[in-house]
């Protein structure tokens, strides 16, 4: 398994995004004076109320949205334009119907160009890791929605970038195939030291993967706090569960959403 | 039977899911990976064997043949009865000893519209899918195509056909003219309506994986254009035999649409009638050929899944 250097500087630098979205019947502030420096091997989770913006900073990251103010830089370098360093996973796993789950995976390296033989190689690694190995040549369609999530997750891991951004990547799942996915993804970013961004509805997921939770206000969307999770770097998840820190966290997310959602 | 098999490969996947998140729960370092499903398990359902696929096929097949016996029956019933005179409609028998009789010169006819139809299916294909590929890319070009495809569309191809005779004269070239203008407009429609179908999250995604717009293209957007276009191109196949059968009417010494004005100047009912069944027969086997290469382009999609009859998508 690869792992990512560790790198000085900071793996992602937000400064006073501000972003606005107009059409003819309307303007929309989508974000609004956000600040936020995240350093390598962080995983950060961000929670806050539909609408606020979260996936629209994933983008400005990502090089999919231009910012109408401020800046943003990855691995130290200002984003102009698409960024190829990074792993994007959406919250529909946008595969391609017509690939089988290992051919959907190697899209990645098939797009950059990678050296086939490696990439293969990777792949299998992958597919062994996230518990698909049997299910190597099943269409999208013949696949669970959390084997599909698998897949999009294997694809954006490929080629082992350096920062990996999730967006609501297990929204669709039913709880039991979220927590394990959760157990999952917490193992692999141990392993590999990747920088995370991952944006979720759920508290218990920003809670038990992030090592920071950011939380946004309603439209426009702000930061509003940004906790630190004081739960050691290797979880459990049955364990954090039951720990009175991530219950206390939990209640203090909880009402701060909720106040967040009220002046929605 | 088909769904079956993947119903119990979704279960088994369950089956194997379940274990293993109570297992992450309870484990005390958290590592424990996901059980991996035994090998062979799960995957693509088996290909249904030969016989099974004939009994699919002849299942599709007995209703289509019904209701043609049936017609066949009361064709046969009224012409040979003369209900109505023979001179207008044949018997089956007629039309038949019509066709074996005149084989040779009926089959060089039929090759010539043959010939005229698949070469303009296939260039109106080639252009057809050129200019929507122009037209989903550009937004100048969309601006500045759509209105001429639409344009050529609305105009009525049998009030052109006598112009078009009189600049390229009697030989091929008007026919295949005529068969790309009627075969066109259904192809750039398709074709537009898929290359514009894809999730905008996989471009998104093609952009972050560094790809340029050659790759995009051939990797994500034209795959994803498929099933739309062969919709087109299966509507394009039928109506690119209209277009050479008009053409040849308006001005030609040979072809089917020729053999059909000779047919109708002499009141030979037997021959007219052969001479429909056979353009009939050309339309017929050249959508199943596009059929065929659709069935082998696009396995994938949902309207081709197994136990789908071949007919009916
Ligand atoms: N391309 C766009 N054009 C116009 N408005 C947009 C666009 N993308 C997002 N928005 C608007 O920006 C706001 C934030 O959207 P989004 O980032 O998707 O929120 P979230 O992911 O937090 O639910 C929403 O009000 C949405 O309607
Ligand atoms: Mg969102």
């Amino acid at each position: 398994m690869t792992t990512a250097p560790a790198r000085a500087g900071t793996a992602i630098g937000m400064s006073r995004l501000t972003v606005r979205f107009s059409s003819r019947r309307s303007q929309t502030t989508a974000l609004d004076d956000v600040s936020l420096d995240i350093e390598p091997g962080e995983f950060v989770t961000i929670v806050g109320p539909s609408g606020c913006g979260k996936s629209t900073l994933l983008k400005i990251v990502a090089g999919l949205v231009q910012p109408t103010s401020g800046e943003v830089s990855l691995l130290d370098r200002p984003v102009r334009g698409p960024q190829k360093e990074i792993g994007f996973v959406f919250q529909k796993a946008a595969l391609l119907e017509w690939r089988g789950a290992r051919a959907n995976i190697l899209l990645q390296a098939e797009m950059r160009g990678m050296d086939r033989a490696q990439a293969a190689r990777r792949a299998d690694e992958l597919i062994e890791m996230t518990g698909l190995t049997g299910f190597e040549k099943a269409l999208p369609h013949e696949l669970s929605g959390g084997m599909q999530q698998r897949v999009a997750l294997c694809r954006a891991l490929l080629h082992s970038p350096p920062v990996l951004l999730m967006d609501e990547p297990f929204g669709a799942l039913d709880a039991l195939t979220r927590e394990q996915m959760n157990a999952e993804l917490h193992r692999i970013w141990r392993e590999t030291g990747t920088t995370v961004v991952l944006v979720t509805h759920s508290i218990a997921e920003a809670v038990f993967l992030g090592t920071r939770v950011v939380v946004m206000s309603a439209r426009p969307g702000r930061i509003i706090r940004t906790f630190p999770v004081e739960l050691p770097a290797h979880r459990d998840y049955a364990q954090v569960m039951s720990d009175s820190r991530f219950d206390r966290l939990a209640t203090d997310l909880r009402g701060l959403l909720g106040s967040a959602a009220a002046n929605h | 039977m088909t769904e079956n098999a993947l119903d119990t490969a979704g279960r088994q996947a369950d089956a194997a899911g379940a274990p293993a998140a109570s297992a992450a729960t309870s484990s005390t370092d958290g590592s424990s990976t996901v059980a991996a499903p035994p090998p062979g398990v799960g995957g693509r359902p088996p290909r249904p064997t030969l016989g099974r696929r004939a009994l699919i096929l002849a299942d599709s097949l007995w209703r289509p043949a019904l209701v043609l016996a049936a017609f066949f029956a009361a064709w046969w019933f009224v012409a040979a009865r003369e209900y109505v005179p023979n001179y207008l409609v044949p018997t089956p028998g007629q039309v038949w000893a019509t066709m074996t009789d005149q084989w040779s010169e009926l089959a060089r006819h039929t090759m010539v519209t043959l010939y005229e139809t698949v070469l303009g299916f296939v260039l109106a294909a080639a252009l057809g899918l050129a200019a929507a590929v122009a037209i989903a890319y550009s937004r100048t070009l969309d601006k500045a195509l759509y209105p001429i495809v639409l344009f050529a569309q609305v105009i009525p191809k049998i009030a052109i056909a006598p112009l078009l005779v009189v600049w390229f004269g009697l030989g091929l070239t008007p026919k295949i003219i005529l068969a790309v203008l009627i075969a066109f407009f259904p192809v750039v429609i398709s074709g537009v309506a898929g290359l514009r179908s894809t999730d905008p999250e996989l471009l998104d995604l093609a952009a972050t994986m560094g790809a340029g717009p050659w790759r995009t293209f051939r990797k994500i957007r034209f795959p994803n254009a498929l099933p739309h276009l062969m919709a087109g191109l299966k509507v394009a196949v039928t109506l690119a035999v209209v277009g050479a059968v008009v053409g040849e009417f308006v001005g030609a010494s040979e072809g089917l649409g020729y053999v059909l004005l000779l047919a109708n100047g002499n009141l030979d009912s037997a021959l007219l009638f052969a001479d429909l069944i056979l353009m009939s027969a050309i339309g017929i086997v050249l959508f199943v050929l596009v059929e065929i290469a659709e069935a082998l382009l696009i396995p994938w999609h949902a309207s081709r899944r197994a136990g789908v009859p071949l007919t009916t998508s």
